[in-house]
Parts: structure tokens; C-alpha cells; sequence
């Protein structure tokens, strides 16, 4: 057991609509690290954050975020979220979505904090505009904002670069990087194999499995390839478990 | 619970609905059409007098019941339910957000229908005018804490429609509009003993007949049904899901 793991799961069984989609998934997660959740659609990589922030119901195992079991009352303030799917209200502005989420967070000068959140994902010039007129991509930013705005410890993003151009992926892994330099801790889910470079660790999950947990240089000095996109593939052919 | 949250939360779907303008002009025009047209339907009966308060209570009952119901199975379908539940907010300031949200709406809403029946379509009511406006006023909120709970229930929002007569029109059918509840045969009038609907009915008619109305005890009835739905109602909310 790592000293200062913040998130530490073992021995974790889900099972959703009858078919177990985790058999037996076991990691940790370092304080201060940008770990990358990385595998095909269909691999498990929703269902392991789910179970991470505490909102699905699990088979058998554990899961500890912060030394408290996921889900505790006491992580919710200290964990921030943003789902698959960008969840905020259609029918606000980003602006009233994101102080929402702040007061429900029991933020400080929400407003201010509300405002800063909405410009680090570079929606300042949408502030004012409501979330169903948004782009799929400024949609998946107004949803991360709704979740930077509590400047939790431990943020635990599901794909949130999905869509994005490559200017825009390059200013959220930046950002992602100086949270953790400041000591935040983020998992980050993505099939986008090229954001692996951007990440301490590699946490690859094919069909509920762990394939490689390593760092990229680790991981294609082993698989002998010349990118994640390359080791990946290597490790499904070679038939790791 | 938390009252920051809660009125948080209110504020949060009160702006949802003012943006919805199509919406607004539905849940406050609908009943005072379907009134208007009652009171002329009536014209040359003088039963508008006899039935007019009663139906009244029924409108703002089915208006607010879909308007919730959708509202709240919006946010479990959207993620947003998921995501909300995962933040320190409670499930009681979740439902009493809603409650405090819509039950500002059903105020106006029946203040606005009761005037309506009063004053344009001359509705005669014995009993004092603000007595009808709190029975209307119940039914609606009686809307909302059924919608609330039947939206648990509900995966579609075809689904959460379909709820809307599957709760209300039985109800309906024995609240004592159509035979008074003394005369129906025993089963169906136990049943009506027990329905939220028959005691709004009943304090409607109570105003609408006494200078000097008992109402008490149908307000509490009601009230307790409130109260009870939306305790069920946050029942069917779960921070885990499968
Ligand atoms: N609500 C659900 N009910 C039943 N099964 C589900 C549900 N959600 C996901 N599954 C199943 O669980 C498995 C893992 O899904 P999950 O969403 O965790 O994958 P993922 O790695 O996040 O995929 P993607 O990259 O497409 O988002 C899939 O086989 C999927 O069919
Ligand atoms: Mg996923």
C-alpha cells in the first residue's frame, strides 16, 4: 500500500445488466498524478469512475478515495465529477449552471468562483448563453467548469477532451497539469491514445481489465512500440491479462 | 438538509422554468381556459354554481403533475441527477427544492384561476374567496408531490405522461363529482375514504356552499398526502444507481 494513495481500489466486482463489466479490478492512484484511463468503448472505463466517485453499485471490493469509502459524505465536497455525457441544464445559462453547482458546493463569492471556472475552460465570451445553445465541445466545458468551480482535491473526469480541437485538448491537459502541481489529483478517462503523453500514468482497461498500469516510456519500452496507440495494441495482441 | 441548498435548488429550477415560456403560459392559461369554457358550457344551467368550485381543484392538480413529473424525470435522464447526488446535496433539499419551486407556482397559479372563476365567470362562492384560492392552491401542490413521486417510477417521458390519468383520472371517477361518494357501492367508496382527490373536492364544495366552512380536517388530509408523497418521493431517489 502506497503511502499517500488518494484513490486505492481493490479486488473491485461490478456487475450492470446482468453481465459483469469489472471482474476483479485493482489500482492506485498517487497524490499530485494526471493518470490517464485509457481502452476501447465498452471496456469499463465509466463503470470504474462511477464506482470511484461512489455512484454505482457495486458487486464486492473496495474502493477508498482520501482514506474514506468512495461515496462517504465527506468526499463529496472533496471530489469533483463530471460525467460521460456533459450533465448540466439545458434550459441555463453556463453562467446559472455553473454558480448552481457552486453554492451546492457551499463555494466562497460564488460568483467570482463561478466566473473564474467558466474562464478556465475558455467559455467567458458563452458566459451568457444558455447550455443548449453550446456545441458539443463548449457543452463538455461548461460541464467541467461545473466541477472545477469547487477546487476539489481530487478531480475524476470522464472524457472531458472528447470532441475538442487540438488547441483547446492542449490548454485542458496544461490546465490538468498545473492542478496537480498544486498538489490536485486527477483521473482522467480518454480513448484518444495520443493524450497518453500528457499523462504520470496509464491506466489501460480492456474489457473490465487491466492491461498495463505504467508509465508511457515504461510501456513502450516493454511493448517495444512507438506510441500508446502502438503499445496498446501490442498488449491485446500479445493476450496480457 | 441544508436551507442554503434547498433555496438554491428553487432558485436554480425557478429560473429553468421562467425560460420555458411556452411552458408558463400553459400551466396558468390552461386551467383558466378549461374554466372559462366550464362556465359557459354551464351558461344556461346554473350548475356552474354547483360543480364550478369543485372542478376548479382538479385543474391545477393535472397541470402540475405533468409539469413536475417531466421536470424531474428530465434531471434523472440527463445525468444531472447523477452528478447532483455525488455533491453534498441532500436528497431533501434535492425534493423540497422542487416543492418550494413549484408550490410558488401553484400560489400564483391558483390565485390567478380563482380570480378568473370569481370575478369573469361569476362563479358564486359562499364561503370567504381566500379559502377557495388555499383549496386550489393544495391541489396543485398535491400535483406537484404525486408528480414528484410518480417521476421515480418513470423512465421515458412518455412514461411519466402516461402517469398523469393512471394517478388522476381514477381519482377523478371517485372523488364524488360524478355520483356523491355516500352513494357509491362500499368498495369504491372506502377507496375514495383514502384518495387526496375526494377531501380537495370535498373542501371545495364546503366553501363553495357554507358562509362558514369546516374545512380542517380535508385540508389535513390533503397536506398529510403532501407530505407523504414527497417523502416517498425522495424515497426513489439513489446516490447509487446500477
Ligand atoms: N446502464 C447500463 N446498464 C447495463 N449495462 C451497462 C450500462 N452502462 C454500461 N453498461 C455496460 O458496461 C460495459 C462497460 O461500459 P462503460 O460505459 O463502463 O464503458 P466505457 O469504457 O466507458 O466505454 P466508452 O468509451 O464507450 O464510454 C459495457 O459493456 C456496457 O454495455
Ligand atoms: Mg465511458
Amino acid at each position: 500500500m502506497t503511502v499517500d494513495a488518494v484513490i486505492e481500489v481493490e479486488h473491485l466486482s461490478v456487475k450492470r445488466g446482468g453481465h459483469v463489466v469489472l471482474p476483479d479490478l485493482s489500482l492506485t492512484i498517487e497524490r499530485g498524478s494526471v493518470v490517464g484511463l485509457l481502452g476501447p468503448s465498452g471496456g469499463g472505463k465509466s463503470t470504474a469512475i462511477r464506482s470511484i466517485v461512489g455512484v454505482q453499485r457495486i458487486e464486492s471490493g473496495t474502493v477508498t478515495v482520501l482514506g474514506l469509502p468512495a461515496g462517504h459524505p465527506e468526499l463529496r465536497h472533496r471530489v469533483g465529477y463530471t460525467t460521460q455525457s456533459p450533465s448540466i441544464y439545458a434550459d441555463l445559462s453556463v453562467r446559472d449552471n455553473v454558480r448552481y453547482f457552486a453554492r451546492i458546493l457551499g463555494v466562497a463569492n460564488h460568483r467570482e468562483a463561478a466566473d473564474r471556472a467558466i474562464e478556465t475552460v475558455d467559455l467567458t465570451d458563452h458566459a451568457n448563453r444558455h447550455a443548449r445553445e453550446l456545441s458539443g465541445g463548449q457543452l463538455s466545458r461548461a460541464s467541467l467548469a461545473a466541477a472545477l468551480v469547487g477546487d476539489p482535491e481530487v478531480l475524476v473526469l470522464d472524457e472531458p477532451t472528447v470532441g475538442l480541437d487540438p488547441v483547446l485538448r492542449r490548454d485542458l491537459w496544461d490546465m490538468f497539469r498545473a492542478l496537480a502541481d498544486a498538489g490536485r489529483t486527477l483521473l482522467v478517462s480518454s480513448h484518444v491514445m495520443d493524450e497518453a503523453v500528457r499523462c504520470d500514468r496509464l491506466l489501460l482497461l480492456r474489457s473490465g481489465r487491466l492491461i498495463a498500469d505504467d508509465t508511457l516510456p515504461d510501456l513502450l519500452a516493454r511493448t517495444g512500440a512507438a506510441d500508446a496507440e502502438g503499445a496498446f495494441l501490442a498488449l491485446v495482441e500479445a493476450g496480457v491479462s | 438538509m441544508n436551507p442554503g441548498r434547498t433555496l438554491s435548488t428553487a432558485a436554480r429550477v425557478l429560473r429553468q422554468i421562467r425560460s420555458d415560456k411556452r411552458t408558463i403560459a400553459l400551466m396558468f392559461g390552461l386551467p383558466i381556459v378549461l374554466i372559462g369554457l366550464l362556465a359557459w358550457v354551464y351558461a344556461d344551467t346554473g350548475l356552474f354554481d354547483q360543480f364550478g368550485a369543485a372542478l376548479l381543484g382538479t385543474f391545477p392538480l393535472v397541470v402540475m403533475f405533468v409539469v413536475t413529473s417531466v421536470a424531474a424525470l428530465r434531471e434523472r435522464t440527463s445525468g444531472t441527477l447523477e452528478r447532483l447526488l455525488s455533491t453534498p446535496l441532500g436528497k431533501a433539499d434535492f425534493i423540497l427544492g422542487y416543492a418550494v419551486a413549484f408550490s410558488l407556482m401553484a400560489i400564483v397559479q391558483g390565485a390567478l384561476v380563482s380570480w378568473f372563476a370569481i370575478v369573469v365567470c361569476g362563479l358564486d362562492v359562499a364561503g370567504p374567496t381566500w379559502l377557495l384560492v388555499v383549496v386550489v392552491m393544495l391541489s396543485g401542490l398535491l400535483g406537484m408531490a404525486l408528480g414528484l413521486f410518480a417521476s421515480g417510477f418513470a423512465q421515458t417521458e412518455f412514461q411519466a405522461v402516461q402517469f398523469m390519468p393512471a394517478t388522476v383520472l381514477p381519482q377523478f371517477l371517485l372523488c364524488g363529482l360524478l355520483v356523491p361518494r355516500d352513494r357509491m357501492p362500499a368498495v369504491l367508496e372506502a377507496i375514495s375514504n383514502v384518495l387526496p382527490l375526494s377531501y380537495s373536492v370535498d373542501a371545495a364544495k364546503e366553501v363553495s356552499v357554507s358562509a362558514d366552512p369546516a374545512v380542517a380536517s380535508d385540508f389535513l388530509i390533503v397536506g398529510a398526502w403532501i407530505i407523504g408523497a414527497l417523502v416517498l418521493g425522495s424515497l426513489t431517489l439513489r446516490r447509487r444507481t446500477p
